[in-house]
């Protein structure tokens, strides 16, 4: 059975419940998505299929020989298969693998955030805002010992980049899944900007 | 797919057309535990929040001298009906100048609407 689907993020917004409590969710167009390579045991060393998601109208002749025949798609990206023995190439998935109260896991590539400092990036408390402080409102404050270690200590939290980073948010709940408009919707937000790809696979269930 | 065609919006045939200014009479469902009740609450619309899903409306109204403000989602389901008890006529979108006014300088920037329309 395949678990998952690539999607595009489309934004988010809010459906009342059946209690008239607003709910926040995320929209999703996912899938369909068609099987574009099959990896198995015997030659790859695991098992696992690619799936091809959104039409491309231009591809460079690696692309299109890796295709085939298959209708060429823009996005690749590969999903873990316990058996893939009654799957073909071609095999299409939409958005029907899903029912609401379901729990995915999405995965994208978060916001960009630039050089960030370290109450943004580490939730830093800061310095003071009062008192005689000068130019230590955001300070990371102390970052290690004096002569003994002699150095910091790897690992460190620092100010540097944030975001634009794959991010996985898990166990999301499924509110409502639309095969006729490919359409997904989950409760929660979800890495990245509009428009960006999206893995969305099941939640494992641990006991 | 474009994000305001995601989530269709019931319109609720019960909430009429209303502006910034007009008095309104607001049937709200209550549930109390088992218990379902309807409570009501009428009061100036000072703002309307037009944004698909989320649109929204406020009321404020003077309760015992005491300016008291509510906000209601346009489009949730416990909202049974709405009811015009006044129409009003104001010359701006938002009537946050109301909280500064007392409640008479409050009723007299709210004139009815009913004069333009004769005309």
């Amino acid at each position: 059975m395949i678990n998952g689907l690539i999607g595009r993020k489309i934004g988010m917004t809010q459906v009342f419940t059946e209690g008239g409590t607003v709910k926040a969710v995320t929209a999703i167009e996912a899938g369909p998505c068609a099987v574009t390579q099959i990896k198995t045991d015997a030659k790859e060393g695991y098992s696992a299929v690619q799936l091809g998601f959104g039409e491309a109208k231009q591809l460079n002749s690696p692309e299109r020989g890796h295709l085939g025949k298959l209708d060429l798609v823009k996005h690749l990206r590969e999903f873990r298969v316990k058996d893939v023995s009654d799957i073909d190439l071609g095999h299409r998935v939409d958005v029907s693998l899903f029912q609401p109260g379901d729990l995915v896991d999405v995965r994208g590539i978060s916001k960009g955030k630039g050089f960030a400092g370290g109450v943004k990036r580490h939730h830093f408390a800061g310095g003071p805002k009062t008192h005689g402080q000068s130019d230590r409102h955001r300070a990371p404050g102390s970052i290690g010992a004096g002569t003994s270690p002699g150095r910091v200590l790897k690992g460190q939290r620092m100010a540097g980049h944030m975001g634009n980073k794959r991010v996985m948010v898990k166990r999301l709940e499924v509110v409502e899944a639309d095969p006729d408009r490919n359409l997904l919707l989950v409760k929660g937000a979800v890495p990245g900007a509009r428009n960006g790809l999206l893995e969305i696979r099941k939640s494992e269930v641990r006991g | 797919m474009d994000i305001s065609s995601v989530v269709e919006t019931k319109v609720n045939e019960d909430i009429p057309e209303f502006r910034p200014g007009d008095t309104i009479k607001v049937k709200l469902k209550i549930i109390e535990g088992e218990r379902e009740r309807s409570q009501t609450f009428e009061g100036v619309v000072i703002r309307k929040r037009p944004s698909g899903a989320g649109a929204s409306f406020t009321l404020r109204k003077v309760f015992q001298g005491i300016g008291v403000e509510r906000t209601f989602p346009l489009h949730s389901p416990r909202l049974e009906t709405v009811e015009v008890v006044r129409k009003g006529r104001v010359r701006r979108a938002k009537l946050y100048y109301l909280r500064e006014l007392s409640s008479k300088m409050a009723k007299a920037k709210v004139k009815s609407r009913a004069k333009d329309e004769l005309r």
